[in-house]
């Protein structure tokens, strides 16, 4: 699904490497988890797979089922099958999250030439959605992540990939800022998207929400590298006793 | 004091070229309109008031060519159970006009008006009282010169709103227009306005509003590029009435629009706003001055620009709070999106102040669009252009909302959507 090889990026406006040869493979249907130290890159990653600005890839490439991603815009990957679970949920003023919603599900259908959603069963589909979340009407209503409390707006984003049905999840942190009813609705609602198509790439620094979204595979990430890979047991051992002693161990 | 000598020449040679029209009960106030013009002379680029935007144009004796703007497009409106008047180059056109009963409202014309006594409180009256502190000799000549107009008394809330739509016919037209519009005691009124109206527009509004009353107005502008406009409205408000104007500006060469308010009835209430777009060579000034002269009177003014292609936007927004109008509660936001680097807004915002218990505020921003706002969208599958209309209509939507009703509002929505689509690359 997911092929990322000898990946190097470093920052555009900046003489900063970021991403120092990142290798990493999710197979359709798999969950994988990432951990690692505060800025060891893990959000440079999922942000150069989805194709923001500000970065370079200086070596290496990135497919999504074999089309390479790294040369599309950031539409073009969205309606390849990609999606990204931002850390920080962007604000935006004056657009109502349900005409969000509805153009972004629109405007990927007609990418893949498939037919727009009528405004009734958009309606219909996205109630039915919310409401497993939690998310009230108000806050369909409400402009996008406008006064939305951190949880709200993690909430948010998983609405939007149930809408969006993307085959590639990377979730960054989705985690972080959600009470503990908040993270198992968050789970519950990742786990009725699990299926043998669709993959995901969770990054947290928590084994918790690892309790409830049981990944296939571990990776940790430091200094810009996956450097080492292993079971579900590999996040228990990081929960246990931090990253000194994997570092140590690959020093 | 004499006047300096290019204004002096100007002026002189702007009114030898204009005839006093010989209507009997307005007479008196256009000849003291005319000396009020002659006192002040016409704008010139030294004004302060005009140090933005250049008035030669607005001025000089003949109106600069205007090709006719073929929009291409049903007119906006078109749909609404209205009242419609028409008026081509200035000119009253009775076949493309609707009949002008309308229960609740007396309309008629400057033209043809016999002796209509509550017109004559009002005709000049406020744009006078709107000449201090600040000139706006556009105005008074416009009193002294006016052609023609609608005098409208609503004595009752009408079942459907009044609709001026202007036409552009001949590439050199000049016209002058007055409007005065007397709202009475609790009636309500939304008068709607639309279309180019000549190569060269000289229109004043002046609104009356009772105590209760309330006067809905909105207005388009647009989409005629040689467009050379200068508007004035002045509004009265009396206790708690209610004036709400809305402008969508689209293009035009050369677009000065002044907004005079005065709350004079405590608890009234006053909302001017403007949602703009400019794409080439054109300048589009807003101009508003409120006057809080009352106890607990609320004013908004709400300007957003979105600009490129070289556009230039201009705001001076001022709100004045006179001694005792305690509890005012006054607030003035304008701001621009600039699309790119070749476009500019001007801005001048100012609150004087002489009352100690009231809440004023006021921000001025200029900005291009938000790149963490365009990314996300992009990133749920949204084109960027798609993705840069959505957060464009966004920043005007605080202007916008101050439309009430919604069918209007959603009217206004799908041409600015029209705008941007046909601006696209
Ligand atoms: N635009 C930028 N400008 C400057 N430094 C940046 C930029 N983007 C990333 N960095 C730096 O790159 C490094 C990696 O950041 P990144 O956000 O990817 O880390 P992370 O692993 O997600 O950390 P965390 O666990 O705290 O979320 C950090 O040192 C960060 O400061
Ligand atoms: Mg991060």
């Amino acid at each position: 699904m997911l092929e990322i090889k000898n990946l190097h990026v470093k920052l555009e406006e900046e003489d900063k490497q970021i991403l120092k040869g990142v290798d990493l493979t999710v197979e359709a249907g798999k969950v994988h988890a990432i951990m690692g130290p505060n800025g060891s890159g893990k959000s440079t990653l999922s942000y150069v797979l989805s194709g923001r600005d500000g970065y370079e890839v200086t070596d290496g490439e990135a497919t999504l089922d074999g089309e390479d991603l790294l040369d599309l815009d950031p539409e073009e990957r969205a309606a390849a099958g990609l999606f990204l679970a931002f850390q920080y949920p962007v604000e935006i003023p004056g657009v109502g999250n349900m005409t969000f919603l509805r153009t972004a599900v629109n405007a990927q259908r007609k990418a893949r030439g498939e037919e727009e959603m009528s405004a009734a069963e958009f309606l219909k589909v996205v109630r039915a959605k919310a409401k497993t979340l939690k998310i009230d009407a108000d806050m369909l209503k409400r402009p996008v992540n406008v006064g939305f409390s951190g949880g709200e707006k993690k909430r948010n984003e998983i609405l939007q990939m149930a809408m969006l049905e993307p085959k590639m999840c990377i979730l960054d942190e989705t985690d972080s800022g959600l009470d503990v009813d908040a993270m198992k609705l968050v789970s519950e609602g990742v786990n009725a998207l699990r299926s043998e198509g669709r993959s995901f790439l969770v990054i947290t620094h928590y084994q918790r929400l690892l309790d409830h979204i049981k990944p296939d595979v571990v990776h940790i990430m430091a200094a810009g590298r996956i450097v080492k890979t292993g079971g579900p047991e590999l996040a228990l051992e990081v929960e246990q006793n931090g990253y000194a002693d994997i570092l140590a161990e690959i020093a | 004091m004499a006047l300096p000598k290019l204004k002096q020449d100007a002026t002189d040679a702007r009114l030898a070229a204009l005839d006093l029209p010989a209507s009997g009960w307005s007479r008196s106030a256009r000849e003291d309109a005319l000396a009020r013009v002659k006192a002040t002379g016409l704008p010139s680029r030294r004004d302060e008031y005009w140090k933005y935007t250049q008035p030669d144009t607005l001025v000089q004796v003949d109106a600069p060519v205007a090709e006719v703007f073929d929009a291409n497009e049903t007119p906006i409106f078109n749909d609404f159970d209205r009242v419609k008047i028409v008026f081509v180059d200035g000119v009253f056109d009775a076949d493309a006009s609707d009949d002008l009963a309308l229960e609740g409202v007396s309309i008629d014309r400057l033209a043809d008006a016999g002796d209509i006594h509550w017109a004559k409180d009002v005709y000049g009256v406020l744009e006078a009282r709107g000449q201090t502190p600040v000139e706006r000799p556009l105005a008074a000549l416009n009193t002294a010169f006016a052609t023609d107009g609608l005098l409208i008394r609503v004595t009752k809330t009408p079942s459907k709103p009044i609709h001026i739509t202007y036409k552009h016919a001949a590439t050199n037209s000049d016209a002058i227009l007055h409007h005065v519009v007397k709202v009475e005691a609790g009636a309500e009124l939304t008068l709607l306005e639309n279309g180019p109206a000549a190569a060269r527009f000289n229109k004043c509004l002046e609104a009356d509003i009772a105590d209760g009353g309330k006067l809905h107005h909105i207005r388009a502008q647009g989409r005629d590029h040689q467009r050379r406009a200068a508007t004035h409205m002045f509004a009265r408000l009396g206790a708690e009435s209610v004036f709400k104007s809305f402008t969508f500006t689209a293009n035009g060469v050369l677009t000065r629009n002044e907004c005079v308010i005065e709350l004079t009835g405590d608890d009234a209430v006053a909302h001017v706003a403007g949602a703009c777009m400019g794409d080439g060579d054109f300048l589009h000034d807003d101009t508003v001055f409120v006057t809080h002269d009352a106890l607990n009177c609320e004013s908004r003014q709400v300007f957003k620009k979105v600009l490129r292609n070289g556009a230039t936007g201009v705001f001076q927004g001022k709100i004045l709070v006179k001694p005792g109008a305690q509890k005012t509660d006054g607030y003035q936001i304008s701001q621009s999106l600039l699309l790119d680097d070749d476009s500019q807004f001007l801005a001048k915002p100012e609150l004087e102040i002489y009352a100690d218990d009231v809440a004023c505020s006021h921000g001025s921003t200029s900005g291009a669009i938000d790149d963490e706002g365009l990314f996300y969208l992009r990133s749920r599958g949204v084109p960027v252009d798609e993705a840069t209309d959505l957060l464009t209509i966004a920043f005007l939507a605080e202007a916008v909302q101050e439309i009430e009703d919604e069918a209007i509002q959603e009217e206004i929505v799908s041409r600015i959507e029209g705008w941007l689509t046909r601006r696209r690359g």
